[in-house]
């Protein structure tokens, strides 16, 4: 009996290598990539508000307006072909471009785009703030926003605002143009097609979606009347793979054409491996500390400004985040428009004690960090709760989801929240009106900015932004954030550390990846294998 | 992971005195099926009342007006007190409403019948192998007791008992995949074959030979070996086990001796007489154990981002989707009950002492 | 207490080991130290129960003199020295934050131990007391407990455990206390077990007529009676107890950083398992062992006991 068993034994452990084997290259017109997706929780993108859900909208949907990837100050057409200006800078005249068609075969009309700008006010979802901050209510809208012919869009905005601060707003998912007849004739109660627009694609970009799993894989099919012309690629699939290890094991393996969230680590000892290719691009993205000044402690200025001496700004970029970032320590980004370069902070611990002294600190105190518990946010986290305590600091980490994090650090509810922000749109005013701009630290405030979530009260800084957006003169703007900055950077409970560099490593018979400088300007169109 | 099976008898009192016995015991076991359900559903319940995450926040986003809040906050019933929101939930589950996911916008019941037969997949493949292994390796090592195969099982099953399923996982992909490419990597199937076959059963093997696609059935395959040997060997350890000691206890009945002592061959005895007496508890433990699979999945799926429940449920409990996490634990535990019910039925349908 | 001259009690003065091997007790303590030693024999006999028993101890001795063996602070980075190779000054190698992996793997025996203890100490008393009220009293206390029992019993340990999580939060406290909910139902099926059989014996009738108080009884009497038979029950699921902890806190559930738990230190180390296998690989042949040795220990401890299920 022994033996029969042995030898059942035996057989199986022959006839089982013969079931892999099938392993080989992906098909030459499906592009297939790893990527952590689980953030998604919509497809309608006048809801989208998270970075894989822009991404997805970048390639489903074309906007009224794009950039230039390499030099965002130069704005190109999308939708919209070209546009004009009036005198007093607040009416836009759009003309649509001719010969586009949706998914379903419509044409693209003024009409769709001026539907779907409404469509945002509207429904008033998470990203709505971006128009709406041009005075846009659903009361107004349909009067500011309109159609003159099947061609012509005509967008008036509450007051005068420096010229291409509305254009890059509509370079945003919020500037996606949807398939107005499609998604109407699913509408239910009023919700403009909302509900169904959430797991399905209306667009008229180079792809369109074929499927969703939510946490587990995006589907996405080529558009073949796409007005630039058909992508190369049939169908592109997007796999959720939240494991690292996981995820280079596939692009190893030939299971996958382009990973995208490997560590800084992995990548290191990936580089010159043959088959593959490394690629690092700067991103606009920031990572950063938010101080309460809710709390005690973190409101005096003297500790505000002991903890981004606390910081091992230069260690953390070149170990653990080596190659994925470069110390910033300023809000605006390389390559916004007034931009300052000032990086005036460093591990001191010594100096970060006489602060803390002076504040009367000397022994230290306890903090909590709500911490997101995904790498590397966690890693740079434990490496501050080593630094902190060096100076008698003790910091306690509580690690959530990102959205339990998010969700607490929105209600005030935190000490300090360690995170990332992503600009929305490529304008200066984008992260000036988060960092720098507090109109009302009531708990109840219409405009809710990062410096409100952290009761951060700054009337003349807000004052200073206001006064920014609406310079027209770009010199003079440019002139003026840099004003913003260096108060911000000298005082404000922001320990801002990094910008981010996207790390990508593809198989190296695969091209033509777009990657900008944000999160949705990610572009599959042109990928080609060989 | 229950590894030891819970002993001292439950009591399993008659429904009511005066009922003819069959129908007694019926009516006993549905009211005790039912009671445990109830109770189960009260502590999901619960858990989902002292949960720190506002589900009225959680439904309409933190940017919402006071109004809305107190809408929704009156839609889900949140204003009652707190019997009656428990006979509300009931009522609800009961109807299989289990809520809305936040993390993936629908209803928490579609997902879960969207995932479950991963799950289901996975588990039977698994329990196949445990028990086309395990049985055998049970028979063997109570036939050689005391001695070197006894002994070699024994640590084997030991070890089965005492390894984390997640590391083993890792381990075995950096073995099997990554170093040796005996089998596929991760998910359900390569990648590119996502959305090929329509889901009907959402088997995938089953699927793919129902749409006629073998090449799609090769790979499924391949990419089911390795965690359902990760997930077969916890089973196998808990079924050689249970057949090691079955079979001790038959091999020492008397009858076992007279078939011998008849001339029977050895081989007959053993896999003939003794196993097929033991065969009646051991179809209970099986059951049972096929159930404890349901659970060794949570960690097995997620280090082989193997989209059933268990991936489910810990990826909504990182997102802190409560609605989600709860529906799986009631789908879960219901699952559980019907396996302990099943393998209570067979027990009783299977031998004639219990009749 | 005297030993009783006579020569099947054995007199201590002949040796202990006569003493404790004598046929006839002399006394009750005599008696059960008597079974007590014979268990051992058995046990002795079996290498791997031994084996198990070493471990266990081992395991005890380390978390014991953890900060004098360690040689390094299990918290302590050095980003210089990141993801170093074992060998030279770090035994183990080092982790992704320039820690000392065997220091932490020493460390990480106290949160091990620690958990283990404490969900014994909560589980423990709570099946005994669920398990013989139910023994006890009977009729409707005992189907009301035992039909609670059953609910927890329906549930799927790790997934109960990961709902109470989420529901408390995560950390060390609550994974502890989430796996204790989990644990006690076995428990008190156990103690129901022993209770009903010793609920009508002499001495329990006995105290009864005196006018012992059921809670004096209780106390006083069943809980001691049989808490032998669930504190073995309670070590065969130590090894359980330590997966479903190590599980947890793979998942980020369970010990925060920088606390040294192995499944955290598994969960931190897979992305370098290609390339640094010594960093997940340390942590998972550590707790490996650990329940391999609470299995032996109670696969030997039950062939003792209970010879028939061996």
């Amino acid at each position: 009996m022994v033996k029969r068993f042995l030898a059942l034994a035996v057989v199986v452990a022959l006839l089982a290598p013969g079931i892999g084997q099938a392993l080989a290259a992906t098909p030459r017109d499906v592009l297939v990539m790893a990527k952590r997706i689980d953030d998604i929780i919509t497809l309608d993108p006048a809801e989208i508000f998270e970075f894989s859900g822009a991404e997805y909208a970048a390639n489903v949907y074309d906007r009224l307006i794009t950039y230039d990837l390499r030099d965002v100050s130069r704005l190109e057409g999308g939708v919209a072909e070209s546009w004009t200006v009036s005198e007093d800078g607040r009416t836009f005249t759009f003309t649509i471009r001719r010969g586009m068609t949706f998914h379903s075969g419509n044409p693209v009309t003024a009409d769709d785009a001026a539907w779907s700008l409404q469509r945002v006010i509207r429904l008033n979802k998470s990203p709505a703030f971006i128009l709406a901050q041009f005075g846009f209510t659903p009361e107004n809208v349909a009067e500011r926003i309109r159609a003159t012919d099947a061609y012509t869009l005509v967008v008036e905005t509450e007051e005068a605002y420096a010229p291409t601060f509305l254009l890059y707003c509509l370079s945003a998912g919020v500037g996606s143009v949807v398939d107005r007849r499609l998604v109407e004739a699913q509408e239910r109660d009023g919700d403009m097609g909302h509900g169904w627009l959430r797991t399905h694609s209306a667009g008229s970009g180079p792809f369109k979606l074929s499927f969703w799993r939510p946490s587990e894989i995006l589907s996405l099919e080529r558009h073949d009347a796409y007005w630039r012309g058909a992508p190369a690629m049939r169908r592109v699939l997007i796999r959720h793979i939240a494991e690292l290890a996981t995820q280079r094991l596939l692009l190893e393996g030939g299971d996958i054409d382009i990973a995208r969230n490997l560590s800084p680590d992995q990548i290191a000892s990936l580089e010159g491996r043959a088959g593959l290719r490394i690629r690092r691009v700067p991103k606009v993205d920031i990572y950063y500390l938010a101080l309460n000044q809710k709390n005690p402690e973190l409101s005096r200025p003297e500790v505000r400004r002991a903890l981004k001496y606390l910081v091992d700004y230069q260690g953390i970029r070149d170990t653990i985040l080596r190659g994925k970032v470069v110390v910033r320590q300023s809000f605006l980004p390389t390559g916004f428009l007034g931009a300052i370069e000032d990086r005036p902070y460093g591990l001191d611990v010594a100096y970060a004690r006489e602060l803390l002294a002076e504040a009367g600190l000397a022994d230290g105190f306890a903090v909590t960090m709500d911490t997101p518990n995904t790498s590397p946010i966690l890693e740079v986290a434990q490496v501050i709760q080593a630094t902190f305590a060096k100076a008698g600091i003790a910091l306690e980490l509580i690690p959530g989801s990102g959205k339990q994090t998010l969700t607490k650090y929105r209600a005030r509810n935190h000490d300090i929240y360690i995170g990332r922000w992503g600009a929305d749109y490529p304008d200066p005013h984008a992260n000036a009106a988060a960092f720098a701009s507090n109109p009302d630290n009531a708990d109840d405030a219409r405009i809710k900015s990062l410096a409100w979530r952290n009761s951060w009260e700054i009337p003349e800084l807000t004052a200073m932004t206001q006064a920014a957006v609406r310079e027209r003169d770009d010199a003079r703007r440019a002139g003026l954030y840099q004003a913003i900055q260096r108060l911000h950077l000298a005082d404000s409970p922001f320990v801002i550390m990094f910008q981010d560099i996207e790390l990508v490593v593809e198989r190296t018979n695969v091209h033509g990846l777009v990657l900008g400088p944000n999160f949705e300007t990610n572009f599959y169109r042109t990928v080609t294998k060989d | 992971m229950a590894y030891f099976p819970p002993s001292g008898a439950a009591p399993r009192p008659g429904f009511l005195p005066g009922l003819p016995g069959w129908l007694n015991t019926a009516l006993g076991l549905l009211a005790s099926v039912a009671l445990t359900f109830l109770g189960l559903l009260l502590v999901t319940f619960l858990i989902g009342r002292v949960v720190p995450i506002d589900p009225v926040l959680a439904a309409v986003g933190d940017r919402a007006p006071a109004e809305v809040y107190e809408q929704m906050r009156i839609a889900l019933g949140l204003h009652l007190p707190l019997h009656e929101q428990f006979l509300a939930y009931v009522g609800k589950v009961l109807e299989g409403d289990f809520g809305r996911s936040v993390l993936t916008a629908n209803p928490v019941l579609e997902d879960i019948r969207r995932v479950f037969p991963a799950t289901l997949e996975l588990a039977t493949l698994s329990i196949l192998l445990g028990v086309l292994i395990g049985v055998p390796m049970g028979v063997v090592a109570a036939v050689r007791h005391g001695r070197w195969p006894d002994h070699v099982i024994r640590v084997l099953g030991l070890v089965g008992y005492s390894v984390p399923v997640f590391w083993l996982g890792l381990m075995g992909l950096l073995l099997f995949y990554a170093n040796l490419g005996w089998v596929a990597g991760p998910g359900r199937l390569d990648i590119y074959y996502e959305g090929l076959v329509e889901p009907v059963t959402g088997l995938i093997l089953v699927d793919s030979l129902v749409a006629g696609e073998p090449e799609v059935f090769w790979n499924a395959l391949g990419h089911l070996v390795l965690p359902a040997s990760v997930l077969g060997y916890f089973s196998l350890a808990y079924i050689s086990r249970m057949t090691r000691s079955l079979m001790l206890e038959q091999l020492s009945q008397e009858y076992i001796v007279t078939a011998r002592a008849k001339g029977l061959s050895e081989a007959r005895v053993v896999w003939r007489h003794a196993l097929g007496n033991a065969m009646v508890p051991l179809v209970t433990v099986i059951a049972l154990s096929y159930g404890s699979l349901l659970e060794g999945s949570v960690l097995t799926e997620i280090v082989f981002a193997w989209p059933g429940l268990g991936y489910y449920i810990t990826n909504s409990l990182l997102n802190a989707d409560m609605n989600a996490v709860l529906g799986g634990t009631i789908v879960v535990g219901a699952v559980f009950i019907g396996l302990n019910l099943l393998s209570d039925l067979l027990y009783r349908v299977l031998d004639p002492r219990a009749r | 207490m005297k030993a009783l001259d006579d020569r099947s009690a054995g007199s201590f003065s002949a040796g202990p080991r006569a003493w404790l091997m004598a046929e006839a007790a002399g006394s009750r303590r005599q008696a059960r130290l008597g079974r007590w030693y014979a268990a051992w024999l058995v046990f002795r006999r079996n290498p791997l129960a031994v084996t198990g028993l070493a471990i266990v101890c081992g395991l005890i001795v380390v978390a014991l003199v953890a900060p004098w063996l360690a040689g390094h602070s299990p918290i302590e980075q050095n980003l210089q020295a990141r993801l170093l190779p074992p060998g030279g000054g770090h035994w183990l190698g080092t982790d992704a934050l320039g820690r000392d992996i065997f220091a932490r793997l020493v460390h990480g025996a106290r949160i091990t131990l620690l958990i283990v203890a404490l969900v014994a100490a909560i589980a423990a008393p709570v099946g005994l007391i669920m398990g013989c009220s139910a023994g006890y009293f009977g009729g409707w206390v005992d189907a009301v407990l035992m039909r609670i029992t059953d609910v927890f019993l329906a549930f799927p340990r790790l997934i109960l455990a990961l709902a109470f999580v989420a529901a408390l939060g995560p950390g060390i406290e609550n994974a502890i206390l989430a796996i204790a909910i989990t644990a006690w139902p076995p428990y008190a099926r156990i103690a129901r077990a022993e209770t009903i059989t010793i609920r009508t014996s002499g001495f329990i009738q006995a105290a009864r007529l005196q006018g012992a108080s059921a809670s004096r009884i209780l106390v006083g009497h069943v809980v001691p009676l049989t808490s032998s038979s669930v504190i073995v029950r309670v070590t065969l699921d130590m090894a359980g107890v330590i997966l479903t902890a190590a599980g947890l806190g793979f998942l980020g559930l369970g010990a925060q950083p920088p606390v040294a738990e192995w499944g955290a230190m598994i969960a931190a180390g897979r992305q370098f398992m290609l390339d640094q296998w010594w960093v997940a690989a340390a942590p998972g042949l550590a707790i490996l062992v650990v329940s391999l040795g609470f299995n032996l220990l109670g696969d030997g401890l039950r062939d003792v006991l209970d010879p028939k299920h061996g």
